[in-house]
């Protein structure tokens, strides 16, 4: 006789489990892009314009192609004889592969020298000779409109100027009628800083052209092979069943991965050209100047209150940086993205949204850095309001969001932008989060130091994030609907194997779609082997990022389970010799309801799918599902910082900081930890040191690792989590929603919030992200808002 | 390591310089021809094969290239492969034996104290010339240790714990004075 298995034994759901990625990880084993070598593979280097904005009069490549070792040197005049100096972008606009009219960018990829060896490719690219005449430069939004601008994208003959869109989301009338009756109106006005993902590992491709085969295979670091797949059939005009691409390790992604960058396109036209495999490995410079920014967005709002504390309405106006070419890779329907998600955890009855988008002389950004699309600027400049509206109020910054917090028993919640929020316990996260930073105390400690001259600031932010896009009806890529997939096979021997459409990069799929599996089935999780990222193999799916994966993939993981249980109990009335409804389910193993002590377990099921089939049913236990979420899931978290400024030095030291995280069902405890730690980390990073700008030339500050400062293990600080909350998703198959960047969206805003805090008594209201010590000794000093917008200014 | 160029009828190729090197790698004795300026990164990567060490920034700062060199922890993108003839080189590769996994190997899996996994073969050559010279390091020596490694996805929090995880059992393996 045999019972239910113990799920937390057999690796299910909840079970804290060993990583399986880690054992080929530790044993330096990984199998990333660059460590791939193929029999009579060359190599790619990208020459990269040093201006931002110039008009190309000639270029010279005869010195590259005289030195030993080059085989090609590609540059926009060739790629535009083969139709592909530009390509279409994933916010239908296009990007320059190869510069052919003009470079609009520093670092802007101008030719390209494949060769034998990585060495003599860059030897060559310094022997190319381009003849550049400069134009004048913009660098920000306000520039980007004045009159007299000069008209970045040139090459587009409806663009007559530097505006890619203007739009609006809400209620108008209503916003301004709300506003009209207001007893005190709030405002604040804000930069969010470009800032870049910058993964250690940088972006990369292998280009394979087969002419014998005609088939064109591309390994390459992208966190949504089939994404790339249509569009290299679409850019290379290609036929998709021809293409497979190969999506290996991938060394971090955090949304740098997503987008189709012109060095991928290159490689593979190389390799095409040149009948031998292709490889290009981008340098950290490059990765730094030329791919995938995110952020850049000045926010500017305001908030109608009553004297009581409750909020009336929110008015809001952006104005985004998107670079030289508008290539967000966001799949909303939304302009902006989901930065009208803002305000979604507060019962706001009425709220007005405008936004503007332009160009400039600056990378093309708005990729997602550890965030759902424009989520993280939508949350900071919540929680910035949200602390402003109640200092202005001179309520308490916990009693304020509390009483204006959407309540429990109100969901499913309509935001004032149409959002469903669907499951939500947030004054419990905020008591949850106040008791673990001892709230009360840390306050009167904060007036005993003040009262010595020390200024102490603690910092409260929340966030819900609207994770899992998409759904199909509002959410798609180049018009593919944003649904995800998953394949499982159970083998003769109850051995299985899992593949999925999305592509993990650290986040631990390998490990925890097996969990779902023994969830769903019983099947110990070392039974199953979890596979993604080849196109040939892999279910159609699109991709990893935008917290994406467990909220939809990981629901097809389930969902193909019970697919596979349904046929197994099938299998089980036969074996069992009772019909289908006289047959019951516990974890592993089918039993008849009078009868307990009669059953069969699923690997017995497995073993007569193909051995002892009834007649007339179709062989072997395979299944697929795709998932179509019918919304986003709505994570929350509490995020509680106190600070130390030193106002001498304007340098701000973190004393505690506590985190509570309500993100439904978790899978792998361990792993969603280690999300959440990386998610602070990045927080801080943002909040304190990751400075990446731009000079009034155009000229990347922070191009390399010297200048773009990470937090190492020395600075980070230490992080205190909660898991006490759980709201299970309603819509989701196992209650489980997105985690991965809760902490990045919500954190900076908690880490800005305990400095601003701390300086309180200067009455200045805002300094820019990042807060370098000279920009907190400047506010403290001269008592005056600081400005992070580029410009830097020349003592920067 | 052999590189073959088409003929142009000229002797640029002839005027490549080559030195011979040798040097042990992971115990190993080995004998190369490179060009002086070849880095030892990549010597590792594409001349041994040894892909474990990883390449990140180019610039000393990011440390996912970190091997030892006659013990010392070394960014070995920023030092000439011509610079180790004659010493000791151990990679990622070298840290496990046949049966067994190095206690730091079982520590960042214990201790969840990697993610993507590329900065992990550093992050552990790192901490293993740490604890070569301090068995039983605080917290905040190891995360002083570690300060030249970078990684962005764990936070650094479970990797100091994975490394003090490893500092315990090589002391409880450690052969008694």
């Amino acid at each position: 006789m045999s019972q239910a298995v113990d799920e937390i034994k057999i690796g299910g759901l909840g079970a804290s489990r060993k990583r399986v990625e880690d054992s080929r990880f530790i044993r330096g084993k990984g199998n990333y892009t660059d460590d791939i070598v193929l029999p009579g593979m060359l190599h790619m280097e990208i020459l990269r314009s040093p201006l931002a904005h110039a008009r190309i009069k000639s270029i010279d490549a005869s010195k590259a192609w005289d030195i030993p070792g080059v085989h090609l040197v590609l540059t926009g005049e060739m790629m535009a004889s083969r139709n592909l100096a530009w390509m279409p972008t994933l916010s239908y606009d296009t990007q320059a592969v190869l510069a052919t009219d003009k470079v609009r960018f520093q670092g802007q990829e101008v030719a390209c020298v494949i060769a034998d060896d990585p060495y003599i490719a860059k030897d060559a690219c310094e022997a190319i000779v381009v003849d550049y005449e400069p134009l004048p430069v913009i660098v920000n939004p306000a520039q980007a409109v004045a009159d007299g601008a000069p008209v970045i994208r040139d090459d587009k003959e409806t663009q007559p100027d530097n505006v890619i869109y203007d739009w609006e989301v809400g209620d108008r009338d209503g916003t301004d009628r709300a506003f009209a009756s207001a007893d005190l109106v709030s405002k604040l006005e804000l930069h969010y800083p470009r800032s870049h993902p910058s993964p250690i590992e940088c972006c990369g491709s292998i280009a394979d052209f087969n002419r014998a085969t005609s088939k064109l295979t591309v390994y390459m670091t992208t966190q949504a092979p089939h994404i790339i797949r249509a569009a290299v059939a679409m850019v290379a005009e290609l036929p998709e069943h021809m293409i497979r691409i190969i999506s290996p390790d991938i060394g971090g992604g955090f949304g740098n991965k997503v987008p189709v960058y012109p060095g991928y396109v290159c490689s593979i036209l190389a390799s095409i050209l040149l009948e031998r495999p292709v490889k290009w490995i981008e340098d950290k410079s490059g990765n730094l100047i030329s791919t995938g920014f995110a952020r850049d967005v000045y926010l500017k709002g305001e908030m109608a209150l009553r004297r009581d504390g409750k909020i009336l309405a929110v008015r809001m106006h952006t104005d985004a940086d998107h670079g030289a070419f508008f290539s967000d890779a966001q799949p909303s329907k939304f302009k902006i993205g989901l930065m009208h998600s803002a305000f979604a955890a507060y019962d706001v009855p009425v709220a007005h949204l405008t936004a503007r988008g332009t160009y400039s002389n600056k990378a093309p950004g708005g990729v997602a850095y550890r965030c759902s699309f424009r989520v993280t600027e939508a949350m900071f400049f919540q929680e910035r309001m949200v602390q402003a509206a109640a200092a202005d109020l001179g309520m308490d910054q916990a009693e304020f969001r509390r009483m204006n917090f959407v309540p429990d028993d109100a969901f499913p919640h309509r935001t004032p932008f149409g959002f469903l929020t669907d499951s939500g316990q947030y004054a419990k996260c905020l008591e949850v989060g106040l008791k673990a930073i001892d709230y009360e105390n840390f306050r009167a400690q904060q007036a005993e130091a003040r009262s010595r001259g020390r200024l102490l600031g603690l910092g409260i932010s929340t966030m819900t994030e609207p994770l899992g896009a998409g759904n199909s009806r509002e959410y798609d890529i180049l018009g593919i609907k944003m649904f995800d997939s998953a394949e499982l096979k159970v083998h003769m021997t109850g051995k299985a194997i899992v593949r999925t459409g999305a592509r993990g990069q650290g986040q631990g799929h390998e490990t925890t779609w097996a969990q779902i599996v023994a969830h769903e089935l019983g099947i110990p999780a070392d039974d199953i082997v979890v596979e993604e990222g080849d196109t040939d193999t892999a279910p159609f799916g699109m991709g990893t990022y935008a917290s994406r994966s467990t909220p939809v993939a990981g629901a097809a993981v389930a969902m193909v389970a019970r697919k596979i249980r349904a046929k197994a109990r099938q299998l089980a009335a036969h074996l069992l010799e009772v019909s289908e409804e006289d047959i019951e389910w516990a974890l592993g193993r089918f039993y008849v309801r009078s009868a307990p002590d009669r059953g069969v377990t699923i690997q017995e099921c497995a073993v007569a799918a193909y051995a002892n089939m009834p007649d007339g049913m179709e062989p072997g236990l395979d299944a697929t599902a795709y998932y179509d979420p019918p919304n986003l899931t709505w994570p929350f978290a509490v995020y509680i910082v106190t600070v130390e400024v030193d106002p001498d030095t304007g340098v701000w030291d973190v004393l505690n900081m506590v985190a509570v995280d309500d993100c439904g069902v978790r899978i792998n405890p361990m792993i969603v930890e280690g999300q959440i730690m990386g998610g602070l980390t990045e927080a801080y990073a943002m909040s304190n040191m990751q400075f990446i700008t731009f000079d009034a030339d155009g000229n990347c500050v922070g191009s390399n690792y010297m200048d773009y400062l990470l937090p190492t293990a020395w600075e980070t600080p230490g992080f205190e989590l909660h898991s006490e909350v759980v709201t299970p998703c309603p819509h989701h198959p196992i209650g489980a929603k997105g985690i991965g960047e809760c902490a990045a969206v919500g954190g900076p805003a908690a880490f800005v919030n305990a400095v601003m805090d701390a300086i309180s008594g200067t009455g200045v209201r805002n300094v820019d992200m990042p807060l370098l010590p000279d920009r907190v000794w400047e506010a403290i000093t001269y008592r005056r808002d600081v400005s992070g917008a580029p410009p830097v200014r020349s003592d920067d | 390591m052999t590189t073959v160029y088409s003929d142009r009828g000229d002797d640029a190729a002839a005027q490549v310089p080559m030195r011979r090197i040798k040097f042990t790698v992971n115990g190993e004795k080995k004998i190369a021809e490179v060009e002086p300026r070849l880095l030892l990164a990549h010597l590792i990567r594409q001349g041994l094969r040894l892909t474990g060490t990883h390449t990140g920034c180019d610039t000393t700062n990011c440390g996912a290239c970190t091997v030892l060199v006659d013990g010392q922890a070394v960014k070995s993108c920023t030092m000439l492969a011509v610079q180790v003839d004659g010493r000791e080189i151990q990679t990622v590769e070298g840290l496990a034996s046949a049966s067994e996994l190095h206690p730091l190997q079982e520590g960042f899996r214990e201790e969840h104290g990697l993610q993507c996994g590329f900065c992990t073969p550093g992050m552990m050559l790192a901490a293993k010339a740490l604890l070569d010279r301090n068995p039983d390091p605080t917290e905040e020596e190891v995360r002083w240790a570690l300060s030249g490694n970078l990684c962005r996805c764990t936070g650094y929090q479970n990797i100091v714990k994975s490394v003090l995880w490893a500092a315990a059992k090589l002391r409880a393996q450690a052969p008694a004075d």
